[in-house]
C-alpha cells in the first residue's frame, strides 16, 4: 500500500537554514547538511531544499551545498528556487537532486513546465504554488473561482518571487494548467498560514485535491501533529511537509509518523 | 573490486546511484561510453529520464550489452531502466527496448494518480532472487513513475516481487545475470542500500 510522505523542509538562505513567518522575519534554524542527515536518520520520506532568495535575488542555486547534501541522503530529494531554465534542472539533477521544484519561472514561461516534462520525465518537475487567500462578496466572478468560506467567500490568489509580489492570477485555475503542462507534483504554500502553526489551508487542499490528479504536498501551517493528520485526511494531500515543528525540535519525523499510524494513517514506520 | 559502469543514457540525477554502489563496495565509473563495458563486471541502467531518450541510446549499443549478458555479465535496471530491459514501450509513441524479457511498458491506469510517487510495500514471490537476501516481504521502497512493465505470460517465472498501485505490476524482476527493480534502490533508505548490496554480492559470488 502506497504511503503518506513526511517531508522535512529546509529553507536555506546564504548558505544556512531560515525559517520566517508568512515568507518574512527569517530566523536561523542550522546547518543544512546537518539538518538534512538529521532527518534522514528519524526516518523523513523525502527532502526539499529551497533557495528561498535566489528567484527574488535573480541568481542560481548552490550547486556544491546541493552535492553536499545529496551525498549523505538516500532518500528523494528536491531542490527549488530560482529554477529558470532546462539547463539549470540539469544542472541540479546532476548535483544530486531527484527532483525540481519551479514556481517563479514556472509563472512567468509556463511552457518550462513541458518542456522539461518531455526532456526529464514528469516525476521530477515539481511546480511549487505560493498562494495567499483573497475575501471577496461576490459568491461569482468570470476568472476567478470563488468558494465559499464559513464567513464568506475567497479565492486563491498566486505569488511568486518567494511571496513577496501578487500576480491576480487564479491558483486553481494555474494548478490545472501546470498539471496539463506536466507537473508531476504539486507543493502547495500559503502567505496567510505559513510560520503560524495554525494548521494547514485545508480548504484550498480540498479543494486541489479533486481538481488534479497528480499527488499534492501540503505546506504552511504545521503546528501540532493533528494538523499534518487533516491536512493528510481532509485535506487529500499526499504528502506533507513541514519545517519549523522539526527545525525547533518539537517533534521528530518519527513521532509525527507514530502519531498517524495510530490515527490508521499508512505511513513507513 | 567490483567494476560496474553506469551508463549515462538521459538526463537526470546519477550521484545517489553512484554514492550507493560505492557505499555497498563497487568501483563505479559513469558513461555514455559503449566501450567501458569491456572493463566491467556489471552494468546498470540507471532510473531517470524518459523512455524516448534512452531509447535512442539503446538503439546504438543493444549489440554489445547483449553479448555482455550473453557472456555472463550482471546488469541492474532501475525504474525506467527497468523498463528499457523489455520489449517495447509505449511512453512518448512506440519504442524498442532491449527485448531481454518479453513484454511491454504501458501507462498506470487512471483510476489512481499518476505519477505513482512515494514508498510503497512489495510483494515477494520469490525469496530466491540473489537481489532480495534478507529483504522482508512487506518491506516498503520508493516508487516514481507513471508506466510499468507489463510482463508477457512467458516471464511468469521472471517476476520476483510485485506491488499494488491501481494494478499489480512487476517491481523486482530477474532472469540469468540479469536483475531490475521498478523502484529506486538508491533513493530507498537503508532497505534499498541492503538491495545495492546484494547486488554487488552477486557479482562477487
Amino acid at each position: 500500500m502506497l504511503t503518506k510522505r513526511i517531508i522535512p523542509c529546509l529553507d536555506v538562505k546564504q548558505g544556512r537554514v531560515v525559517k520566517g513567518i508568512g515568507f518574512k522575519e527569517l530566523k536561523d534554524a542550522g546547518d543544512p547538511v546537518e539538518l538534512a542527515l538529521k532527518y534522514y536518520e528519524q526516518g523523513a520520506d523525502e527532502l526539499v531544499f529551497l533557495d528561498i532568495t535566489a528567484s527574488y535575488e535573480g541568481r542560481g542555486i548552490l550547486v556544491s551545498l546541493v552535492e553536499r547534501i545529496a551525498d549523505v541522503l538516500y532518500i528523494p530529494f528536491t531542490v527549488g528556487g530560482g529554477i529558470r531554465s532546462i539547463d539549470d534542472i540539469r544542472r541540479i539533477l546532476r548535483a544530486g537532486a531527484d527532483k525540481v521544484s519551479i514556481n517563479t519561472a514556472a509563472v512567468q514561461n509556463p511552457s518550462l513546465i513541458k518542456e522539461a516534462s518531455e526532456i526529464f520525465g514528469s516525476q521530477c518537475i515539481v511546480v511549487s504554488i505560493d498562494v495567499k487567500r483573497v475575501y471577496t462578496d461576490e459568491e461569482q466572478s468570470t476568472d476567478k473561482t470563488v468558494v465559499k468560506m464559513e464567513n464568506g467567500y475567497c479565492w486563491w490568489d498566486v505569488y511568486i518571487y518567494g511571496g513577496k509580489q501578487s500576480i491576480n492570477m487564479d491558483a486553481l485555475k494555474w494548478a490545472e494548467r501546470a498539471v496539463k503542462l506536466g507537473a508531476g507534483e504539486l507543493l502547495v504554500s500559503s502567505l496567510d498560514f505559513d510560520g503560524t502553526k495554525q494548521g494547514y489551508d485545508l480548504i484550498l487542499l480540498k479543494e486541489l485535491s479533486r481538481r488534479v490528479s497528480v499527488p499534492i504536498i501540503a505546506s504552511s501551517g504545521a503546528g501540532d501533529l493533528d494538523h499534518i493528520l487533516k491536512a493528510l485526511t481532509i485535506g487529500g494531500a499526499d504528502a506533507a511537509l513541514a519545517a519549523s515543528i522539526f527545525h525547533y525540535g518539537q517533534y521528530t519525523v518519527g513521532e509525527v509518523k507514530q502519531y498517524l499510524a495510530k490515527h490508521g494513517v499508512p505511513v513507513r514506520l | 573490486m567490483v567494476r560496474v559502469v553506469v551508463f549515462d543514457y538521459a538526463v537526470g540525477n546519477l550521484r545517489s546511484i553512484k554514492n550507493g554502489l560505492e557505499r555497498s563496495g563497487a568501483e563505479v565509473l559513469i558513461t555514455s561510453e559503449i566501450a567501458e563495458i569491456k572493463k566491467a563486471d556489471a552494468i546498470v541502467f540507471p532510473g531517470v529520464g524518459a523512455f524516448p531518450e534512452a531509447a535512442k541510446w539503446l538503439s546504438s549499443t543493444a549489440d554489445p550489452i547483449k553479448s555482455f549478458i550473453a557472456s555472463g555479465g550482471a546488469l541492474l535496471g532501475i525504474c525506467l531502466g527497468m523498463q528499457l530491459l523489455l520489449t517495447m514501450s509505449t511512453e512518448g509513441g512506440l519504442y524498442k527496448g532491449l527485448d531481454y524479457f518479453k513484454g511491454l511498458v504501458v501507462r498506470l491506469p487512471s483510476n489512481v494518480k499518476i505519477p505513482h510517487i512515494g514508498w510503497n510495500t512489495i510483494k515477494i514471490r520469490d525469496y530466491g532472487c540473489p537481489l532480495l537476501e534478507d529483504i522482508s516481504d512487506g518491506s516498503l521502497l520508493y516508487f516514481v513513475h507513471s508506466y510499468y512493465a507489463k510482463m508477457s505470460d512467458v516471464e511468469v517465472g521472471s517476476i520476483d516481487a510485485e506491488t499494488l498501485y491501481g494494478v499489480v505490476f512487476p517491481s523486482v524482476i530477474s532472469k540469468g545475470s540479469v536483475f531490475a527493480t521498478q523502484f529506486h534502490p538508491e533513493r530507498s533508505g537503508e532497505i534499498g542500500l541492503k538491495i545495492l548490496k546484494n547486488f554487488i554480492q552477486y557479482i562477487r559470488r
